[in-house]
């Protein structure tokens, strides 16, 4: 690109820099994300605003292309890298501002299962959709779901895993909560690439969320059901 | 888009990296004789070949579907269900040489319903170890597993699907939580040893040799080509 093509992002007006704050996440460009997260920030907007509209924006933009198989893992690895970047950034001023809550989720991969990829998106598409997000990590025992969803007390417990050989452990998990009868107290939702619909209903779980997009959807409609049974109860 | 195995009369991949290449995107056609057709992942070719080779099972014939399935799981049971189908009238019976592969229980209930039989085992990793000896370790899920195959495909399977060669830079993101490279060796082979450890240099992890040899494929073949 020569110099005169270069973006000058502080020069472009607001609608213009969330345009072309799309395009750079789409491109993987963090620097620049985090160059425009500023530039918002110093033009007055509200952290949950740069949040949700240009950075939340962007990433649905990211998220149905990959679905619908014109960008692959990689790319959208690199947007969230970038969208990574922004969310550093608001992070701390989302909790000063007072930014809405819709729900607390804990999350976490199974027992001997060291893949996070698929988790990490899910947390941070959930924050970014206003989700407080407890993320256990790997190799997650059920003990220590069950020790967070005491300590924490969230709406929702997700589970992931990669392997087929890891994946059964979601069921030990949540026959453990039936024992233990704190199963109906949260909405379970599972995901990972081996999964699908059957296995999540077969398991027990409330819902399979094959991306990180449908799973924040599924999170608020399950969320917003449960305040309107608990409304009508 | 994903090509179709080879046609019957074509002949079949020889030598060096072509042959690798050849059976990761085009797989290898069956020669058409034979009791029994070894249905089998193209991953797996020159050891069902060698074992054939040292057995002189002449009476088990190889059909190899595209190796490079294995990065699309979710595609193998329709794969073996459309190869079975072609050829089964040829053969008084059709083995399926694939492990659970990372299809869930798929691929089992496809065979259970084609009536054909499978391998048993969760992957090639696992067999070739011995599914017993495999299930044993509790101490490697930070393990990355290279076969013969995979050392020789490596980029074809990993480092360009996962984007690798045009941004290294996502190493970490998806083996920062590995711990080491496990090479089982299928044979002894010093340039393939050599090109597992730049693997493992690659992807920044320890590096392990582990010599397998052939593992529960040799034996569960045996068991098929004595009946």
């Amino acid at each position: 690109m020569s110099d005169e093509d270069e973006i000058i992002l502080s020069e472009l007006d607001d609608e213009e820099l969330v345009q072309q704050m799309f395009d750079d996440l789409y491109d993987g460009l963090k620097e620049e994300i985090e160059e425009g997260v500023n530039i918002l920030l110093e033009r007055g907007w509200a952290p949950y605003r740069i949040l949700t509209e240009a950075l939340v924006g962007g990433m649905t933009i990211v998220g149905k292309d990959f679905r619908d198989g014109i960008l692959f893992v990689p790319e959208v690895l690199l947007a969230a890298n970038a969208m990574k970047g922004g969310m550093y950034i608001l992070k701390p001023l989302l909790a000063e501002t007072g930014a809405p809550r819709v729900g607390k989720m804990v999350i976490g991969t199974v027992k001997g299962d060291i893949h996070d990829i698929g988790k990490n998106l899910v947390s941070m598409m959930m924050e970014g959709a206003g989700f407080e997000v407890v993320d256990l990590g790997i190799n997650n025992a059920v003990e220590a779901y069950l020790e967070a969803l005491e300590a924490e007390k969230p709406d929702i417990l997700g589970m992931s895993a990669l392997l087929t050989t890891t994946m059964p452990y979601m069921k030990v998990v949540i026959d453990t909560m039936v024992e233990t009868g704190v199963r109906d107290d949260y909405i379970v939702l599972v995901g990972g690439a081996p999964l699908n619909e059957e296995f999540g209903r077969a398991i027990g779980a409330d819902a399979y969320c094959r991306d990180a997009a449908v799973a924040v959807e599924t999170a608020k409609d399950l969320i917003a059901r449960r305040h309107n049974q608990m409304a009508a109860g | 888009m994903r090509r179709r195995p080879r046609a019957p009369q074509a002949p079949r991949p020889a030598g060096g990296s072509l042959e690798a290449e050849a059976l990761t995107r085009a797989g290898l056609a069956p020669a058409g004789s034979g009791k029994v057709l070894l249905l089998a992942c193209g991953a797996l070719a020159h050891e069902i070949l060698a074992l054939k080779r040292m057995n002189g099972w002449g009476h088990l014939d190889l059909h190899c579907l595209p190796a490079i399935l294995h990065n699309t799981p979710e595609r193998i049971p329709d794969a073996v269900e459309a190869a079975v189908k072609a050829h089964r009238g040829r053969y008084d019976e059709v083995f399926v040489v694939y492990a659970d592969c990372g299809t869930g229980g798929l691929l089992q209930a496809r065979c259970a319903a084609l009536g054909v039989e499978m391998l048993r085992g969760p992957h090639c990793y696992s067999f070739f170890e011995g599914n017993a000896a495999f299930a044993a370790h509790d101490d490697e899920i930070t393990a990355f597993y290279l076969t013969d195959f995979l050392v020789r495909q490596f980029d074809a399977f990993v480092t360009k699907p996962l984007g690798l060669d045009r941004h290294p830079d996502l190493r970490d993101m998806y083996f920062g939580n590995y711990t080491k490279l496990v090479y089982q060796a299928q044979t002894d082979d010093p340039d393939l040893t050599k090109k597992a450890k730049a693997c493992a240099a690659f992807l920044k992890l320890d590096f392990e040799r582990r010599f397998t040899g052939y593992g529960d494929l040799a034996t569960e073949l045996a068991e098929v080509a004595a009946r």
